[in-house]
């Protein structure tokens, strides 16, 4: 999976500017990956993820927009150009591994060997690689059996070898651990953390969970609504998240009063039955919308002039008897906020 | 199934049971009859006549030959029907349903206008190459598959439409052509569907009277397949007709049987 030798093409990475809509639905995002890097879009179900990432294989077609990949034009709506989804130099892991059930693993991962653009090996050839790269993650004893009887971690597993067996520019990743078993999710992402690391092409990643994209991204680009609200390193967003989603996304507090920003954890928050006498600047009176149990906490949602989420003790709960639809003062010492700007 | 959920939902009604129970009559005491009525003393016997034996033979032969021509025509025809969008498509699927309900001997009229030594196609056919199509056993052949042809693209066609299209999408983003994903991987999936589609084509085939006889005329060793050995006969010899038809039935029988199996036992159902 060594990039190098396919030269300078490959040097520029990807470039996408895509407008899609279909019904109600509306999406116009952009944005460009130097290759070797994992962008991740991340966003609420619904927000258009998916669409975006199927529009970049092709599987989608775009309303307007263009998408350049290692310097070659893949889709120009202006110029008419649409180049089809098996002549992209790319591959996609799907939600569902998808692994064709009536061919063995070896097979499954050969599949591309033999028919991508880049590849087109003998079948013989196609499978003696494929049981090298099996063998290389560790999945060596899987190859001859059938793609239908495997586990749901060892079927992702094998999509992601799959996927990146063929070295494609580019490489999507569509929820790749969503559809998984919680107690095998964790390994997937572990064993995509991993090989994507010596993967030297451009990959766009889409995922509702955070998680995912702050084990595998450099850089996340938050979609909201079909449109990108943020983009940065995971870092960046975590601490100065731009939209009421990410901050609550990062279980964090977010308040906006103009160009000015400022959050905080919800663990800072302070609760009251009564008004209290205090030197916290931060002071609202709001009503308890849901109590929601969280780790060891519990984690109340307010609303009011503000939307903030609180974690307190479930010995707090039951000494000041917090229940749904309860006007409580909630405070926040300064000290705790960070502020920033645009 | 609909007995355990009878009692929450009241009796079964009579008047429902009645003409169940009668229809289900109307089909089976022609073949109890069949059975009753076969001359099984003699059956080896009468089995010897070289004339039977050429008219099963022939049978067999013709049906499996029609049977390999609707898969080759059939199938990607299904697939289009399928998985492509293009102008016309519902008429083209009406159309390739016509013959279901055409009568066949109607059907053995239109084969002859068009491959017959005057027809539109068989004119050209005799001038160009000498070749003449009725009266012979390709003409049997012809005549069997356009009958047939119908049952397999519907079944076929129904099985792609019930596959799942993202093995295409993933075969596409794997670099596959779509001849390639159509071969490695939509006929794969869809095998039991196609398997199924075949024994439906076959025995559709093997029962052929109307548009054969029409078409083909009845040339012993030549056209006269079993269902026209078995009219024949049914003038001159009715035992022989009985036994011929006890083992067409028994074909028929072996052939839904076949399609059971392959229907219940679909071999990825274990998919998500």
């Amino acid at each position: 999976m060594d990039r190098a030798r396919l030269g300078g093409a490959a040097v520029k990475g990807l470039e996408a500017h895509l407008r899609m809509r279909r019904g109600s639905f509306d999406a116009d995002a952009a944005f460009t990956v130097p290759p070797g890097e994992v962008l991740a879009l991340v966003g609420p179900n619904g927000a258009g993820k998916s669409s975006l990432l199927r529009a970049l294989a092709g599987l989608t077609p775009l309303e307007e927009g263009r998408v350049v990949l290692g310097g070659t034009v893949l889709e120009d709506t202006a110029a008419g150009i649409r180049t089809p989804t098996p002549q992209r130099d790319l591959t996609m892991v799907f939600q569902d591994p998808l692994l064709f059930p009536h061919l063995s693993v070896r097979d499954n991962v050969a599949f591309g060997l033999r028919h991508h653009r880049a590849q087109a090996r003998r079948p013989r050839q196609a499978r003696a690689q494929a049981d090298d790269l099996l063998a290389r993650t560790g999945l060596a004893d899987l190859a001859g059996r059938k793609a239908g009887r495997l586990s749901g971690g060892q079927r992702q597993r094998v999509a992601i070898v799959r996927a990146l067996a063929c070295d494609p520019a580019l490489l999507l990743l569509d929820e790749p651990t969503s559809a998984l078993d919680v107690s095998v999710t964790t390994e997937a992402r572990a064993f995509l953390r991993q090989h994507i690391r010596t993967f030297g092409g451009v990959t766009v990643l889409v995922s509702h969970d955070p998680l995912d994209a702050f084990v595998l991204a450099e850089r996340v680009a938050v979609v909201e609504h079909g449109r990108i609200t943020q983009t940065g390193t995971p870092e960046e967003i975590s601490r100065r998240p731009r939209t009421e989603y990410v901050a609550h996304l990062m279980g964090r507090n977010l308040l906006r009063d103009g160009d000015t920003y400022r959050t905080f954890s919800p663990t800072a928050v302070t609760l009251f039955r009564e008004e209290p006498i205090t030197s916290a600047r931060n002071l609202w009176q709001l009503r308890i919308a849901s109590l929601v149990p969280h780790g060891d906490a519990v984690r109340v949602h307010l609303r009011g002039a503000v939307s903030l989420v609180a974690d307190v003790t479930r010995e707090a709960v039951a000494a000041l008897d917090l229940h749904e639809g309860l006007a409580v003062w909630a405070s926040v010492k300064e000290t705790e906020v960070t502020t920033f700007t645009d | 199934m609909s007995t355990r959920d009878a009692p929450a939902l009241g009796r079964v009604p009579v008047t429902l049971v009645l003409p169940s129970a009668a229809g289900l009559l109307l089909l089976l005491l022609p073949l109890v009859g069949l059975l009753l009525r076969a001359p099984w003393g003699t059956f080896l016997e009468r089995l010897g006549d070289p004339a039977i034996r050429d008219a099963l033979r022939l049978s067999l032969v013709t049906s499996t030959v029609a049977a390999a021509v609707c898969l080759v025509l059939g199938v990607p025809l299904a697939w289009l029907l399928a998985r492509t969008e293009f102008r016309g498509r519902s008429v083209v699927r009406a159309l390739v349903n016509v013959p279901l309900v055409l009568p066949p001997v109607v059907g053995g009229v239109a084969l002859l206008m068009a491959f017959g030594r005057r027809g539109v196609v068989g004119q050209w056919l005799d001038d160009a190459f000498g070749v003449t199509l009725p009266f012979t056993t390709a003409a049997v052949v012809l005549a069997q598959a356009f009958v047939a042809l119908p049952f397999l693209v519907m079944s076929v066609e129904g099985a792609l439409r019930t596959a799942d299209r993202r093995y295409d999408e993933v075969a596409a983003t794997l670099g596959a052509s779509r001849l390639v994903a159509f071969w490695r991987v939509t006929l794969p999936l869809a095998g039991p569907g196609i398997a199924a589609g075949a024994a439906l084509a076959w025995a559709r085939a093997l029962g052929e009277f109307g548009a054969t006889i029409t078409f083909a005329g009845s040339v012993p060793g030549v056209t006269r397949t079993m269902p026209l050995e078995i009219y024949g006969a049914m003038q001159s010899d009715p035992d022989t007709a009985i036994m011929l038809s006890v083992i067409l039935l028994g074909i028929s029988v072996a052939v839904l049987v076949a399609l059971r199996s392959s229907w219940t036992g679909r071999a990825w159902a274990g998919q998500p």
